[in-house]
């Protein structure tokens, strides 16, 4: 929350508590804001805290911890996919949504478990290689598996998924509060999403300044210096993967259940790209960083929908880039210029010992 | 029998191909430690980059004789893979050399959609059918195995320039500078070699040898597209690793045996798994040898670096 305080531009520094206060009635007020432009934005805004928590994730991974993983959406898909067979009619099964996404996060925990045996020894190269490799297998059992025996649906994916269900309380309808007052189905999403979100947030907080963050942090800047203090590196890149692959799992049973179909197409190498360079361009091992990048590139499509289809009309009389291109563009090009140019991101991640009461805190427990 | 035969020849025409591309890899690697992602859709660019000369001169000059055009349109196809290569490492790779380790490796993955975006916007999404300027028409060598003019020709062009290659590398003066690189930047560079120099010549190098392997690799399965390098491009990685990352007789050997175990296993995986699987899986192969390789033997089949640089 500091960090996102201090990343408030202009008001941070001065006014640290109104800029906290700022923020946090901008994320309570953002789907009353986006209703005025339509009620597909505030779906997006629900598809954006998604993509945050994916964001905090793959932070966790690459920020912290200093492992490349490219087939980060394998993990969300292992968690969509999860709460698809547990829940939905392709095996008639319906499991309570608290049932399903801890089955959800332990699978893609244990996924990332195995994903990261393998390795355990391997330089930062090596790894980038083998979970994008790990993430097409995945992705190529999910298109196939519906022969001979029909498991995934093969490429039409899986429809009808329950929604998520709150002890009674189903997110999908809209809440009747008085005759002619209901607050809409997607409102109530992304309260639910949000307090998940914010929930993350606590909990990676929490984590960073840990003796495992710490760990994490020694390791990821000289892992030979971490071994020689007696950090055990094997374990702890085990932790921060099957980590990581958690986040990404209930991420996945969120998804699944948010938008009632899952299929292979959701989960190309394209999207775990994507959740990368939301981190990359927020700012590696910074929390507000990856919530500010994964806000800023998952509106980027709709954005460009929006103002580039028309102002390409105007200026050139006919559409050049559609707004899908022209994502890919933007977000490889960020990439690039962001390693060269702002190689720590827009929010660079502070120091270590930025706050040394924290340290002294959780030390003194 | 004859499907043995038939997915060995299979195995050998695409391993070679896969070697051509690893050893771009491994060339790359084995003197900077970066994995250049890109290289995998420097070869697409060849292969359209080909596919739109030989589009050209057939309209210009309808009569022209295939192996020309060929000749042409990899004379169009490797400087520009060339200046690609050239380009990627003049304005991303050099200024991140002494960066941390994961900079270099997010920009190649980046350069690597970048050029595959550039190449939709160029060529469109659109599955190009690409030429066959070589004889298609299977040769029956054996009763029931197939072999046709362009598998011969991919196999023995790519024997030559992995020969061609390893001349340079060993018997000239710039391989020398090379491989004086490769050991130890500092002190190849206090002995005289311009490092600067001899790395855009290997990021050069291994983006022609790309821009033949696209032609190939498009000849051989008769279609071009903006994504077709990316596969191509794993593979061959894999099989640099396999081979022992950073030695080029070791590309050459894990692109060949990754060849032959993928179209061997394609082959054979439904008997395999009593039809639980088919040959839509073959492409997880090269995943699970990279994945063994890793585990047990990270150095490779013929590697003496070490993985691990600390």
């Amino acid at each position: 929350m500091n960090e996102l305080v201090s990343a408030v531009p202009w008001l941070g520094k001065r006014n640290p508590m109104a800029a906290r206060w700022l923020i946090i009635i901008l994320a309570i007020a953002a789907p009353m804001v986006a209703m005025l432009f339509g009620r597909s934005w505030v779906r997006i805004l629900d598809f954006a805290l998604l993509y945050m928590m994916l964001a905090l994730g793959l932070n966790l991974v690459v920020g912290f911890a200093g492992l490349l993983d490219l087939g980060y959406i394998a993990f969300y898909a292992v968690g969509a996919y999860t709460f698809a067979f547990l829940a939905s009619p392709h095996f008639d099964v319906h499991l309570p949504f608290w049932v399903v996404l801890p089955l959800g996060a332990a699978f893609a925990g244990m996924a990332g478990i195995m994903l990261g045996f393998p390795v355990l020894r391997l330089r930062g190269d090596y790894l980038a290689i083998v979970t994008l490799g790990f993430g097409e297998i995945i992705r190529i059992f999910m298109n196939n598996l519906n022969y001979p025996i029909n498991i995934t649906n093969g490429p039409q994916g899986i429809n009808g998924l329950d929604s998520i269900n709150l002890f009674g309380w189903d997110l999908a309808r809209n809440l009747q509060v008085t005759e002619d007052f209901s607050i809409n189905s997607l409102f109530l999403y992304y309260y639910f999403f949000l307090a998940c979100v914010v929930g993350s947030i606590i909990f990676i907080q929490r984590l960073q300044i840990s003796r495992i963050g710490r760990a994490w942090a020694a390791m990821r800047d000289d892992e030979l210096a971490a071994k020689a203090i007696g950090i055990n590196t094997r374990n702890l890149k085990l932790l921060a993967f099957s980590m990581g692959a958690t986040f990404g799992g209930v991420a996945g049973c969120l998804f699944g259940a948010f938008q009632g179909f899952v299929s292979p197409e959701s989960f190309s190498l394209m999207e775990s790209i994507a959740v990368l360079t939301m981190v990359v361009f927020g700012g590696m091992g910074n929390i507000a960083g990856a919530i500010v990048g994964a806000f800023a590139l998952a509106l980027l499509p709709e954005v460009l929908r929006d103002v580039a289809v028309p102002l390409q009309q105007t200026l050139f009389g006919h559409v050049l880039l559609d707004p899908e291109v022209l994502r890919m563009l933007l977000l490889s090009l960020a990439m690039i210029l962001m390693m060269l140019l702002r190689p720590a991101g827009l929010i660079p991640a502070r120091a270590r010992y930025a706050h040394p009461e924290n340290l002294h805190r959780s030390a003194a427990k | 029998m004859e499907t043995l035969i038939q997915q060995i020849l299979n195995g050998l025409v695409i391993g070679s191909v896969y070697a051509l591309i690893a050893l771009g890899y491994t060339m790359v690697y084995g003197i900077l430690g970066l994995i250049n992602f890109a290289h995998g859709d420097v070869l697409m660019v060849g292969a359209l980059t080909a596919l739109q000369t030989m589009m050209f001169l057939m309209g210009v000059a309808p009569g022209m004789s295939p192996i020309a055009m060929l000749t042409i349109a990899l004379m169009v196809a490797i400087p520009v893979c060339m200046m690609i290569g050239f380009t990627m490492e003049r304005l991303a790779y050099r200024r991140l050399r002494n960066a941390p380790r994961l900079a270099p490796l997010i920009t190649a993955i980046g350069m690597s959609f970048l050029l595959q975006t550039l190449a939709m916007i160029i060529w469109g999404r659109n599955y190009h059918t690409f030429p066959q300027l070589i004889s298609t028409t299977p040769m029956q060598p054996i009763e029931g195995v197939f072999v046709t003019p362009v598998q011969i020709f991919i196999i023995i062009a790519s024997a030559l320039i992995m020969i061609g290659l390893s001349l340079l590398v060993n018997k000239t003066r710039i391989g020398r500078a090379m491989r004086a690189t490769a050991e130890n930047h500092r002190v190849a560079s206090l002995m005289g070699v311009d490092t600067n120099a001899v790395i855009a010549f290997t990021f050069v190098i291994g983006a022609a040898l790309a821009a033949v392997a696209g032609v190939m690799f498009a000849s051989n399965y008769g279609i071009a597209h903006y994504g077709m390098g990316f596969m191509p491009g794993l593979k061959a990685f894999t099989a640099a690793v396999l081979g022992g990352i950073g030695n080029l007789g070791g590309a050459m050997l894990g692109g060949i045996v990754l060849g032959l175990v993928e179209s061997l296993g394609a082959g054979y995986i439904e008997h395999m798994t009593f039809g639980f699987l088919n040959s839509s899986y073959q492409d997880i192969f090269a995943f699970i040898i990279l994945g063994l390789v890793l585990i047990f033997k990270p150095t490779g089949l013929l590697g003496e670096r070490v993985s691990d640089r600390a």
